[in-house]
């Protein structure tokens, strides 16, 4: 193995990295976070869709943490009931029926939620990145079975599974509904990682290591995953905004307990306390709408503008048709 | 074979969720049986109950009778759901789940379908002519506008809905499928009325989800003319109207067929929330109740139909999806590593 290296260590600098020694490893990932994650969203940048989403979830991650030093924790009686908003410097977003400030019940409500869309977010990823590269790049029995599992995951409609599961066995930490919210979400991202997997595993530096005899593992974690890292980076987002979604949903339902504030427990108050037949509690309803839509509407636009990124030969070819389609109109 | 193939994976996933659904009923806190001796005891006062009776209501509610082994509860669970007996329901006394669920999946699939059709037809217009007019003032400001509305939750736009049309203004009705007092039937008032009731609930999914259609449409006709056989046809002298419709609009409307069914599995989870906002008395509307109610049943019950709902309408795509584009073949075995 040593001697096979040697003869081709002048022409074919790969070998030093299936080595392994760590030195040259963390350096190929500082280069391939570059190559992959830093150069991308540094193009992602100059799209303004990015800009503007980032900038919108920015605010909402400082809302559920520094906002949480300046504005007081939800109580009753912080004003006059039903007051309306932009009145009074202590309840700007005016208040609800019980007196209590509607800014400070929208504060309040981002931590549980940003931590139920982190704790969603991570695990469909890596759940979709281990099991899509594996079953792309194995092939055979393993991706027969991987396949079909991926399957099952895939059919089964997740809003009402999820209202199961979330009915059975009743979970209270933030992180463990973010969980139960995606337990199936990743399926989805699984199967577009694996046909991506598919191609790449017949590239020739994929050949390369495999002939050299690296292991699976380190060709999947060495020259498969940097190619289909932006990719992933990008569902992570959407994986996001599908956790909004589902928390505030089953939040409005009532159906998740244990949280004193969330815009969806807001939102079902505001309807049910007949918020909706005057128009002096109509702030009630539309501030937590517009926090949920905020929210989601950030990340929409985020992982939108990102989206180019991942075909920049269909752009290429349609920027040279362009013109010529311009004249085909009858 | 590849129809085998495929009847065959659809069954296995079927009874994967029904050992998903046993496994759920018997990770129940406590048990439906404590449930049910429960409501037995309530009932009846604390003596005169044996454990065979209670055993045996439990059989008649879950399908299973909990004194016998793990593996035969499991085969009577599986026979017995197989058979169509979901069992009884025990917030509705007397009724089996399976009538429950006769009674509401027709509004709840009534509800989708008009839905789901609306949502893709104007998506699929709506993408193809921003693909047609891409870069214009037109096409950018329909992104945006499609982007904002793809990330409305539908039932924020829901409850906003019945705000501002059916309090506000009073020209939808609030809740329910048909007015009071209307007698059932397929006269055009009755049929009108329940059209009308749906209004807003149809209207909710579709102002929520056309956005996305929409740039999925216009992101496959923009892939598809820059391929150079559009390029080819038009120096063929082949008219504008026939590669728009003939070559464009069918390579780039196939893709959106597979997603079309996958959204149906998507609608029926959301028709939950829907169903309770409108007071709807479809199959979301009742599995809501029922977990509400401990109703362990018929909670099970509904979400097994609506997976076989889902199964069945994605199976349908994937057989028709060759008929419709030739060059799907079934994946050709890779080697292994």
């Amino acid at each position: 193995m040593a001697e096979t290296n040697s003869t081709f260590d002048a022409t074919d600098d790969r070998d030093s990295t299936s080595d392994g020694s760590t030195a040259t490893r963390s350096e190929l990932y500082k280069e391939w976070i570059d190559v992959a994650v830093l150069a991308p969203l540094r193009i992602a940048w100059n799209d303004w869709r990015t800009k503007a989403g980032s900038l919108i979830v920015l605010f909402y991650v400082l809302m559920g943490t520094v906002g949480l030093y300046l504005v007081p924790a939800p109580s009753q009686g912080q004003g006059p009931r039903l007051a309306g908003p932009f009145e009074s410097m202590s309840y700007p977003l005016g208040t609800t029926q019980l007196g209590t400030s509607l800014l400070s019940e929208l504060v309040y409500s981002t931590p549980p939620v940003l931590k139920m869309i982190l704790a969603g977010a991570v695990f469909s990823t890596i759940m979709a990145t281990i099991v899509g590269t594996i079953s792309g790049y194995k092939g055979g029995a393993v991706d027969t079975v991987l396949t079909t599992f991926t399957d099952i995951a895939m059919t089964i409609p997740g809003l009402p599974l999820i209202i199961l599961l979330i009915a059975v066995f009743e979970p209270e930490s933030p992180y463990l509904i973010g969980i139960f919210l995606t337990i199936n979400a990743w399926a989805g991202l699984a199967r577009s990682i694996r046909s991506q997997v598919l191609s790449i595993r017949d590239h020739s530096y994929v050949e390369v290591s495999r002939i050299m005899g690296a292991s699976t593992p380190k060709i999947i974690v060495d020259d498969v995953l940097p190619n289909i890292m932006p990719y992933v980076l990008i569902n992570f987002v959407n994986s996001a905004r599908g956790v909004i979604f589902g928390a505030v949903a089953l939040f409005y339902l009532g159906l998740l307990s244990g949280f004193s504030s969330n815009w969806g427990i807001t939102l079902n108050e505001a309807y049910t306390n007949a918020a909706i037949y005057s128009l002096d509690a109509v702030h009630w309803l539309l501030f937590p709408m517009i926090a949920i839509v905020g929210l989601s509407f950030g990340l929409v636009l985020f992982a939108q503008g990102t989206e180019k990124l991942f075909n920049p030969r269909i752009r290429a070819r349609h920027a040279d048709t362009v013109d010529d389609t311009a004249h085909y109109e009858e | 074979m590849y129809i085998i193939k495929r009847l065959g994976q659809a069954f296995v996933t079927f009874i994967a969720v029904i050992t998903v659904t046993f496994g759920l009923i018997r990770a129940i806190p406590g048990g439906p049986a404590d449930h049910i001796r429960a409501q037995v005891m309530r009932n009846r006062g604390a003596d005169g109950v044996s454990m065979a009776e209670i055993n045996s209501l439990t059989e008649a509610y879950t399908n299973y009778d909990p004194s016998t082994p793990v593996y035969v509860q499991y085969f009577d669970y599986v026979t017995n759901i197989l058979q169509g007996d979901l069992g009884q329901s025990m917030s509705f006394a007397g009724k089996s789940v399976s009538e429950l669920i006769i009674k509401a999946a027709p509004w709840t699939i009534f509800l989708l379908t008009m839905a789901i059709l609306l949502t893709f037809a104007i998506g699929i217009v709506l993408g193809a002519v921003m693909a047609y007019r891409e870069g214009s003032r037109f096409d950018t400001g329909s992104t945006v506008f499609a982007m904002f509305l793809n990330s409305v939750p539908y039932y924020v736009a829901a409850i906003f809905l019945v705000y501002l049309l059916s309090i506000q203004l009073s020209i939808f009705p609030q809740s329910g499928n048909y007015a009071i007092g209307i007698e059932p039937g397929l006269t055009p008032i009755f049929i009108s009325d329940v059209f009308y009731h749906a209004t807003l609930p149809i209207a909710s999914l579709v102002l929520t989800g056309f956005g996305g259609v929409a740039i999925t449409m216009r992101g496959n006709s923009i892939q598809e003319i820059g391929e150079d056989y559009i390029r080819v046809a038009h120096l063929r002298g082949v008219p504008g109207r026939r590669i728009a419709v003939r070559y464009v609009g069918r390579n780039a409307l196939l893709p959106m067929y597979t997603n079309l069914m996958i959204s149906v599995g998507f609608m029926f989870g959301g028709s939950v929330i829907l169903e309770e906002i409108f007071a709807y008395p479809g199959l979301g509307s009742y599995l809501l109740q029922a977990i509400h109610a401990r109703d362990y049943p018929l909670m099970m019950g509904i979400f097994l139909v609506i997976t076989a709902a889902v199964l069945l309408c994605i199976l349908i795509a994937d057989l028709t999806y060759g008929m419709i584009d030739p060059r799907v073949s079934e994946g050709e075995g890779k080697e292994a590593y």
